[in-house]
């Protein structure tokens, strides 16, 4: 390239200021339907087709300083051929003529090359969406200069406090098109926006995050002020010898948690005889201020209105009042189970199914000032840690306390604690629930979104106790 | 491809950058899995697009954009540079990277037969087959298989004048027998658990593994386990097989010798690290028979952690992490080598695909084999559990505290296999633990296992890691711990 063809195109270069735009979506359906001329040419019988767009941007800083920046833009389109019982399906992010319909010759060869699947189900027809406003233009063009501003002033409050900062400012927007050639179409966009802090003082750490569509309802300093006073209360942790504690879980700690219990959750979990909930639908295993409702129409929530197939979500009772009530379906497993489907199916193929990912945990009354001081002794856990299961069916979980654990006495918080430990079934946790806090939108670092209050425990299991 | 690749390094140049990388990245993949005698699983998906990072004003910046245009990729640079230009508004001390050769340099990783070539029919009916083995066995209520291959060709350029085409296929393949019982639900797996294992390599993996004849074995084995004794809480010796063992050195050795951590870079959501910059060349990190490299050049095997360049240009080394029990190295890229004194990069900078940052990451961290036969090992170990097949592991945010349990355990006693067990777990420090152990087994038992999962980074990253070991014993370790509340 020759300097001035160099320097025209630098010239002609837009402000890039902001992150590129979403394409409208009569391009994203555009797509679709040269994938389904090009599949009517090919003689395949039934053919669907996924068009996901992202574009995301993070801020990343450590060491009061910002150490990685990062934007990302991309498009994929998904295919799906069903040939005479089989299915498969090929991904491309070449959006050229030839690319496409080599994608789709391939997800019909690779369909044509396996055995009949007796119980594979035609496509679905067209079906109504309830509408969901989820896209903030603001959110939408966060700039890199301002994530950037919002990170200085957290690090600038660490610096005043004599602490480091390290956390993440993102912000993106994504939108999926998905229509099959039985004329189902289904569309939906959405904008999210992170912020994440974790505040050091000396050999002490605390933490805070959130996460919303619009940007506009988090408040980064706020968090980094929060993180910052906790990790100043964090230092000198006691070390105490492990055993049974009464808990308070702020809501962090119980999305990161309860959220592995949600996968057993789904029909075919259960028809596998892989769910912790094989032989317990029906029955209360629980306690009774425990409801858990999957809601995709949540106020709160994020995420489509519809699941890998183009089915409605439906809003999906899981536990009343302690008792498992329902499971949730997708279309194979609903047909199975001689009922309809929830719309919680993963997109065909796959062997896993279904599950609920939009989780409300109901809240109680008890704000957490409440759960402190109606504590003679326990601890407050900040967040949890390298969560794992331990054992299938009583869904026992290990992992590690962090960024703020605290010992109660008396109904107040006395110090810090080391971190310990636990192996804990969760079952067992939501049967020993004392108290509820109000349900809100929480974030955590292993498991997505949900809405879901702190909650008060007794007889937690904390097994061994680390360094710090 | 690399006229994309200097058409982004001379716009960001144009634009103000004073160093620029990029990464073009063409990755294809398969996957397949079976479920109960059926097809799971199959798809294939292919990307391909490229990642600019620049510094600007003593900042990083970075985009990445699938529009394979000369405007698509102009305008992802001139992105980059915009980011680098926010970043330097927080900046505390201008980036600095280590020196570091160009080499114009074009490589293939090892694969004798390329897997996109072998009849998918083939591979079907090989997995179904095995489906089927497991599924014979009475008992065995879920049966499942998988097989995963890609194709990753990479295309590096820096502004410095590097020029490096790598191309990786990468194989894997596993199966699981589960068993549903009363109140339990037991697992076996074959070659290794989440996956199986997995190679830089092509479908010799896939032959060299005979699913069909270690079936039945595993099928039997998830269904004995209801059946067989509970492993016990106490005190005691341990034997680790090779595949748990490579994960204990992945959880234990790997990430926190990872130097972004150590320096605080990760602190937010991956964690740090007890390895302070004070404890190089001081720390007694394990007993002296343990020697740990991390080793991302061929002759090391075909692991996940081969190459022969990393993400930034680096050749591959083999770095001592752990020499006679000493602790002895870091893994660093360009920038963190100049910030704590060394004078080049360990080559240790890699990426997800072309839509992320690369990073610092295990290439393949393994145990030195030791002088002993398993045969021997057994024979010499008086009271002891042997555990093999990883079932959880967890480790706190310093990599102090771990946990770890396996799908079987057997009792040793007298130096022979005594009974099974069932739930065995075992815990402890990391410190406290490399230096129990007084036994490693020989190159014969010796694998280069595969961790095809490990996840790092916001945006989450998920990197394959090569963790050569074999089977070791371990004394004075804490045993049945998870199962202590119950």
């Amino acid at each position: 390239m020759s300097l001035s063809a160099l320097t025209r195109t630098a010239r002609a270069l837009a402000n890039h200021a902001q992150p590129p735009e979403l394409r409208d979506e009569k391009f994203l359906r555009g797509i679709i339907d040269r994938v389904l001329r090009l599949a009517k040419s090919h003689r395949i019988p039934e053919t669907e087709i996924e068009v996901d767009e992202v574009v995301d941007t993070l801020t990343r800083f450590a060491n009061n300083t910002i150490h990685q920046n990062v934007a990302e833009r991309s498009l994929t389109v998904s295919i799906r051929a069903v040939v005479e019982g089989r299915t498969a399906r090929v991904s491309t992010n070449r959006l050229d003529q030839d690319s496409l319909a080599t994608a789709l010759e391939d997800a019909a060869f690779l369909a044509a090359s396996q055995p009949r699947d007796p119980h594979l189900l035609p496509l679905p027809g067209r079906h109504r969406y309830r509408r969901l406003r989820r896209f903030s233009p603001v959110t939408a063009n966060l700039s890199a200069d301002e994530r950037a501003r919002a990170v200085k002033q957290a690090c600038d409050l660490a610096e005043r406090k004599g602490q480091v900062a390290a956390g993440i400012f993102s912000s993106g927007q994504n939108q999926t098109v998905l229509g099959n050639s039985r004329g189902l179409l289904a569309s939906y966009r959405q904008t999210h926006a992170a912020f994440s802090v974790t505040m050091q003082h000396g050999a002490a750490a605390s933490w805070a995050k959130a996460n919303a569509a619009d940007v506009r309802r988090l408040n980064p300093l706020g968090l980094a002020k929060t993180a910052s006073e906790k990790a100043e209360r964090a230092q000198n942790p006691a070390e105490l010898e492990p055993g049974k504690f009464t808990v308070i879980l702020e809501p962090a700690a119980v999305l990161d948690l309860v959220g592995f219990l949600f996968y057993d959750f789904a029909a075919t979990a259960v028809h596998d005889k892989r769910s912790c909930l094989s032989g317990r639908v029906g029955k209360r295993l629980f306690g009774k201020n425990v409801s858990i409702t999957d809601d995709a129409y949540h106020p709160e929530q994020l995420g489509a209105p519809f699941d890998g197939e183009g089915v409605p979500r439906e809003r999906v009772l899981l536990v009343h009042r302690g008792v498992v009530e329902q499971l949730v379906y997708s279309r194979r497993s609903a047909k199975r189970a001689h009922t309809k489907p929830t719309g919680h199916g993963f997109a065909l193929p796959n062997e896993y199914g279904e599950a609920p990912m939009n989780l409300v945990v109901a809240g109680g009354n008890t704000p957490l000032e409440g759960m402190i001081a109606s504590t003679d002794r326990g601890l407050l856990v900040t967040r949890l840690w390298y969560i794992r299961e331990v054992d299938p069916y009583e869904k026992i979980m290990t992992g590690m306390t962090r960024d703020g654990l605290f010992l109660i006495e008396r109904g107040k918080i006395t110090r810090a604690a080391r971190n310990f430990r636990f192996n804990q079934s969760i079952l067992e946790m939501l049967r020993n629930v004392e108290s509820l806090g109000p349900a809100h939108r929480s974030s955590g670092e292993e498991m997505f979104e949900m809405v879901v209050p702190p909650m008060k425990v007794r007889n937690f299991h904390f097994s061994e106790v680390t360094k710090f | 491809m690399w006229d994309y690749c200097a058409n982004s390094l001379d716009v960001a140049r144009l634009r103000g950058a004073n160093y620029a990388d990029v990464r073009l990245m063409h990755m294809r993949q398969r996957n397949l899995t079976t479920k109960n005698r059926q097809v799971g699983t199959l798809g294939q998906t292919e990307s391909i697009g490229l990642g600019i990072r620049v510094i600007v004003n003593g900042a990083w910046g970075f985009a990445s954009t699938d529009q394979l245009t000369r405007e698509g990729v102009a305008a992802c640079a001139a992105q980059a540079v915009t980011i680098a230009r926010a970043s330097a508004l927080a900046k505390k001390v201008a980036v600095r990277l280590v020196p570091e050769a160009t080499y114009v340099d074009s490589w293939q990783g090892p694969c004798l037969k390329d897997p996109f070539e072998i009849p998918l029919e083939a591979q079907l009916n090989l997995l179904l087959a095995a489906d089927a083995a497991l599924g014979r066995v009475k008992g065995v209520t879920l049966s499942e298989t998988d097989m995963q291959f890609r194709k990753i060709d990479s295309w590096f350029a820096s502004s410095a004048g590097s020029k490096i085409h790598q191309r990786r296929v990468i194989s894997g393949c596993g199966l699981v027998a589960t068993s549903f019982k009363n109140d339990a639900i037991q697992k076996r797996s074959y070659p290794n658990s989440f996956g199986g294992q997995h190679i830089l390599g092509g479908y010799e993996l896939i032959e060299s593994l005979d699913l069909l004849k270690h079936a039945p074995q595993i099928a039997e084995e998830s269904v004995a386990l209801h059946s067989a004794l509970q492993c016990p809480v106490k005190i005691g010796t341990i034997i680790l097989g090779g595949s748990q063992l490579g994960l204990q050195i992945h959880e234990s050795v790997g990430h926190p010798i990872e130097l972004d951590r150590v320096l605080g870079q990760e602190a937010n959501f991956a964690g740090t690290s007890f390895l302070t910059l004070n404890q190089l060349h001081h720390l007694r990190y394990a007993s002296p028979i343990v020697n740990v490299v991390a080793d991302a050049r061929s002759e090391h095997g075909p692991g996940l952690g081969t190459f022969a360049y990393d993400d930034e240009g680096v050749p591959a080394q083999c770095i001592d992490i752990i020499k006679d029990g000493q602790f002895s190295g870091y893994l660093s890229s360009r920038e963190t080598a100049a910030l704590i004194g060394l004078h080049r990069s360990g080559g240790t900078m890699r990426t997800e695909g072309w839509n992320r940052l690369p990073m610092i990451r295990m290439t393949n961290v393994s145990l030195r084999p030791g002088p002993w036969t398993f045969e021997n090992l057994l024979a010499d170990t008086d009271d002891a559990i042997l555990m093999e097949t990883n079932r959880s592991w967890s480790i706190d945010d310093r990599r102090y505290q771990f946990q770890f349990s396996t799908e079987i355990g057997w009792e040793i006693k007298g130096g022979k296999k005594a009974c099974m067990l069932k739930n065995p777990s075992y815990s402890g420090i990391t410190t406290e633990f490399w230096n129990s152990c007084d036994a490693i087994c020989g190159a014969g038992h010796w694998v280069l296992w595969g961790t095809p999962n490990c996840g790092k980074g916001q945006p989450m990253q998920s990197m394959g890691t090569g963790h050569g070991a074999s089977p070791a014993r371990f004394r004075n370790v804490k045993i049945g711990s998870a199962f202590s509340g119950k």
